[in-house]
């Protein structure tokens, strides 16, 4: 039975640039760094970055990818996992904080709801980012390399696969990440991935 | 032994982990445990009985996750029925001598409630309530609700229990490091939710170590009036690259209980990475320790899902201004169903301080059942300020008392037979904060004697019902000083009497003193002063009225209530007026919208009446600013959050035109639209912005929300005979739903148009699944509804 580890981290660096960008507005003027600012002010005390995640053995068949916790037919997780015994499989969230926000000005003001929404995007990639990071460190200690992290949704790797991903990590239970019939996850800040683990 | 008298007297030695002995035994990631009830019950009965035989009092049936959204009913009802054989057995196989129980083991569904998530919150009850009928009917002696990370899920659970048993019931809440639950609630909200619902023990249970839980441990012992349970875990796992183990072991776990018993925790056991070694070390750690005694507490509190208000230290300000009670704006927010306006009221005046907010939405010809409920979940979304349910119509109060997420406060019981006994069920069964009004059915006495008469007659009633004095306070009823020069006399000592000869705390509608009087604010304020200092906990009052801010606040500085005067300090610093700059004064409106001033827009609105016609000022200036901007926007020379921005401040002009119109009785709209989110699709701001741009444009924009069915969407176009229909996904695995709702709409209102949009979408999916129109933005969507309506 694989070990799955639960961690907090501390906030990642904010890029406005990368918050612009998720509001297509790249280019903007100081009306939006403005409105960014306001909104950050407000957020940055709700939010937790918490991830989960466990290490698996992994066997790359073909377009197959043996896990202990099942089989996965991917031709691009499969590649992106090609040369890999093992991978990381993560779930990462910024907390129920955002979406609270996020429905209540979607209710009063959709420019602060927007912001919010590219905020949030940009909030839990950073965290993934902090997370991946942290175990390349601790990987590189045994002489081991990380690939970029692969998600559900990416590619031909469905959405299924979340199933899976949940079953494994308890998520709601580790986390309080759930999913819903139509496998979206809530809150909707969160993001699963894997992250396979070469020599 | 009743496992309630057992809990009276007695330590009760609860179990400890479940599914880290199940792994061991070999369990497989992603198999359900619940399966094992029937596969191996062997080895359930085996650590069940290793439980019993270690000291449990209590032991859990392995259905953690047995409920209906894994399992078919048939399953489910076969999976229980074991589970509470498996346990039978194992009591009556255990060598233990101690009382021994068997609880009902009913866990999280694993999903998260509406507006967070996609579970409705009913749904959540039904499912609940499957598994705890099944249970009951096998034959369990408790129900143990456990590692409910969400208050709302946690009350839907609760009621499931209540509503289908009369079993005791035990709440152990999975808090965090920061000492809330995932979705906020904090010991104090969990506390006050849970014992207004009735159940016998409340506490916590996984996510952390004893030591990181005690704090949390002491906020509910502090705050319980019911035994508290604690059930933390074996501290944090660990791993060593093969095994892994908990790193807090058996002898200093107990030793950490032991000091939590001492601190007055009843109910004892753990949680991940417990084992029998665990509970016998506890037993055996604290055998012959006698339990403290339980303290009832006198708190009157009342909550939202994640703050607790308390009465009764300083005053508390509740917010009137959600109530159409002689606002014209108001009546025809509600009939038109604008909620959005509701929701602005709510956001104002938590701006201005108040910590309660009052929720009356009662007019004739509306559906106030309906309205009142959802108005309480729409604001739910917006403040987390608790709310006071405010109706006469007890059927609406009980729907939307039931939606609450949290203690509300109830507005309001009086001393009528028949109101009491409509009321005061409710009271018992959602919890609640009540307020109580000193008139019965011969209406409002004279008399300070004659209102606390009645208030001692309501008081006698709630408690036949099982009602504390603590959850009631009074309303002794302000009266118009100009119709009988006495009348707030006898109101203040009636405050004072009830404060005093009660002990109860006190409420008033501060505002109809001065009714029929000029500067109406003045006599509002002195009363308000004056009360406050005979004692009065509570004002329904208008936050907007700077002399009554003015009072709260100096009357909390004169009597020793404000820690430095920071309240008050902060709040004289806004009292400053602000300059505005220059520039800005001479805007015009085009210019203000174009640059997206809210404020600024609303004010030259309001300047522009008095010599404008409203309908000029929209025509010549509103809507060619809009037109502007979106024009702008289309050439790609403007970002999407401004054309947004400008969107707002058009907003907020057509605000104070709206209601200029409102007052003159007329409203003009193009024509109506139909939007959605479709079925299984839970984002919704493509659709908002969509919405707000296309009523800035005069259309009349039926909203349904998200996660819409196919079949509301068509009956919104039927009924409000719709020329078209908008509907928006965000996800791959939510367009069957959009084109399900598009061939439904073709079928059976063909004459409607459909116009379809969403990150996932295409031209060629819109072709695919029928739509007349695929937009790829919101300014695509408001030239198409002029295209089709005009």
């Amino acid at each position: 039975m694989e070990t799955v580890y639960s961690l907090s981290f501390t906030e990642p660096d904010i890029n406005k640039r990368e918050i612009m960008r998720y509001m297509s507005s790249l280019g903007g003027g100081d009306e939006i760094l403005e409105l960014i600012d306001e909104c950050l002010a407000e957020v940055r005390e709700m939010l937790q970055y918490k991830v989960c995640y466990a290490v698996l053995t992994a066997e790359i068949n073909g377009d197959t990818i043996a896990l202990p916790c099942g089989q996965i037919e991917s031709k691009n997780l499969a590649r992106n996992l090609s040369g890999c015994d093992k991978a990381i499989v993560f779930a990462a969230t910024i907390g129920v904080g955002i979406d609270r926000l996020i429905s209540k000005y979607s209710r009063l003001s959709p420019t602060k709801a927007l912001c919010f929404q590219a905020i949030g995007a940009e909030r839990v990639e950073a965290l993934c980012d902090n997370f991946c990071e942290k175990m390349k460190s601790e990987f590189e200690r045994s002489g081991e390399k990380l690939k970029p992290r692969f998600s559900p949704g990416y590619g031909d790797l469905p959405l299924e696969t979340q199933k899976m991903i949940f079953s494994l990590l308890d998520c709601p239970k580790r986390i309080g990440v759930a999913i819903g019939d139509t496998l979206l996850m809530s809150p909707s800040k969160s993001v699963t991935a894997f992250v396979g683990i070469t020599r | 032994m009743n496992i309630r008298d057992f809990i009276k007297n007695n330590i009760v030695y609860l179990d400890g982990g479940m599914g880290t002995l199940l792994q061991k035994s070999g369990l497989q990631p992603g198999e359900l445990p619940e399966r094992w009830n029937l596969s191996r019950p062997e080895v359930i009965r085996e650590i069940h009985k290793s439980y019993y035989d270690s000291g449990s009092n209590v032991v859990n049936t392995n259905t953690f996750g047995a409920n209906t959204l894994k399992f078919k009913i048939d399953e489910l009802d076969e999976i229980i029925c074991h589970a509470v054989e498996n346990a039978d057995e194992a009591r009556k196989a255990s060598s233990g001598e101690q009382e021994k129980f068997i609880a009902l083991d009913v866990g999280p569904t694993g999903k998260l409630l509406k507006p967070l998530g996609d579970l409705d919150f009913e749904d959540a009850v039904k499912i609940f309530a499957e598994t705890i009928k099944i249970g009951v009917k096998y034959g369990v002696d408790l129900i143990t609700i456990e590692t409910m990370n969400d208050s709302y899920e946690t009350k839907a659970a609760v009621l499931a229990a209540k509503e289908n048993s009369d079993l005791p019931i035990i709440v152990t809440n999975a808090y965090g490091e920061n000492g809330r639950l995932m979705t906020g609630a904090n010991p104090a909200v969990m506390a006050a939710m849970l014992e207004g619902m009735g159940v016998d023990a409340i506490g916590a249970n996984c996510s952390l170590g004893p030591k990181q839980l005690m704090s949390v441990m002491d906020e509910l012992l502090k705050y319980c009036s019911v035994p508290v349970a604690f059930k933390p875990n074996a501290g944090l796992p660990k791993s060593d690259g093969k095994v892994t183990y908990y790193d807090v072991d058996a002898e200093e776990f107990a030793q950490d209980i032991k000091l939590s018993i001492k601190n007055g925790v009843r109910l004892v056991g753990g949680c991940c990475g417990t084992t029998p070694e665990y509970i016998k070390k506890v037993c055996e750690l604290t055998h012959g320790m006698m339990p403290k005694e339980i303290e009832k507490k006198t708190y009157s509190v009342c909550t939202s899902y994640n703050k607790a208000v308390f009465f009764g230290k300083k005053p508390i300000l509740i917010g009137e201004r959600i109530n159409p009670t002689g606002k014209k704006r108001f009546k025809q927010a509600l009939l038109e169903k604008d909620i959005g306006y509701i929701l602005q009221e709510a956001v104002n005046q938590q701006a201005k301080g108040v910590h309660v907010l009052d929720v009356n939405v009662g007019l004739p010809g509306i559906d106030e059942a309906q309205m009142l409920t959802n108005s309480v979940c729409e604001l739910q979304c917006v403040t987390d300020l608790p709310l006071q349910i405010d109706s006469s119509d007890p059927v609406a109060m009980e729907s939307a008392l039931r939606r609450y997420n949290g203690k509300a406060m109830i507005n309001s019981v009086n001393g009528k037979e028949e109101n009491m006994n409509a009321i005061f069920p409710l009271v018992k069964k959602y919890g609640g904060f009540v307020v109580a009004l000193t008139l019965d059915e011969k209406g409002i006495p004279s008399t300070v004697e004659g209102r606390m008469k009645i208030a001692r007659k309501i008081l006698l009633t709630a408690a036949l019902y099982g009602i504390n004095k603590k959850d009631i306070i009074f309303d002794p009823l302000a009266m118009t000083v100009s119709a009988d020069k006495m009348s707030a006399v006898t109101t203040l000592k009636t405050v004072k009497k009830i404060t005093e000869q009660l002990g109860c705390n006190t409420s008033l509608g501060v505002s109809n003193v001065s009714f029929g009087l000029p500067s109406r604010e003045l006599v509002n304020a002195a009363f308000f002063t004056t009360a406050m200092e005979n004692g009065l906990s509570a004002a329904i009052m208008n936050p907007y009225s700077a002399r009554m801010m003015e009072a709260y606040y100096s009357f909390n500085v004169v009597k020793g209530l404000d820690d430095n005067c920071m309240d008050f300090i902060n709040f004289a610093s806004q009292q400053e007026v602000q300059p505005t700059a220059k520039q800005e004064s001479s805007l015009t409106l085009k210019e203000a919208i174009e640059k997206g001033l809210k404020e600024k827009s609303s004010e030259i609105t309001t300047a522009m009446l008095g010599e404008s016609a409203p309908l000029d000022i929209v025509n010549a200036h509103v809507i060619p600013a809009l037109d502007d901007v979106g024009k702008r926007f289309e050439e790609k020379k403007l970002f999407l959050p401004q054309l947004l921005m400008s969107a707002e401040a058009a907003k907020a002009s057509f605000e104070v035109i709206k209601a200029t119109m409102a007052v003159d009785g007329n409203s003009v709209k193009k024509g109506n639209i139909v939007i959605a989110t479709v079925h299984g699709d839970i984002h919704d701001i493509g659709k908002n912005i969509v919405k707000l741009l296309l009523e800035n444009y005069g259309y009349n924009v039926i909203d349904l929300g998200k996660n819409v069915p196919p079949e509301t969407v068509l009956n919104a176009v039927i009924e409000n005979h719709a020329p078209l229909v908008g509907l928006s996904a965000l996800m791959t695995t939510t367009v069957p739903a959009m084109e399900e709702t598009v061939r439904l709409v073709k079928e059976k209102a063909p004459r409607c148009k459909t116009v379809v949009g969403g990150a996932v979408l295409t031209q060629d999916y819109a072709d695919k699944i029928g739509a007349d129109k695929y937009a790829a933005d919101a300014m695509e969507t408001v030239r198409y509804a002029e295209s089709v309506i005009g």
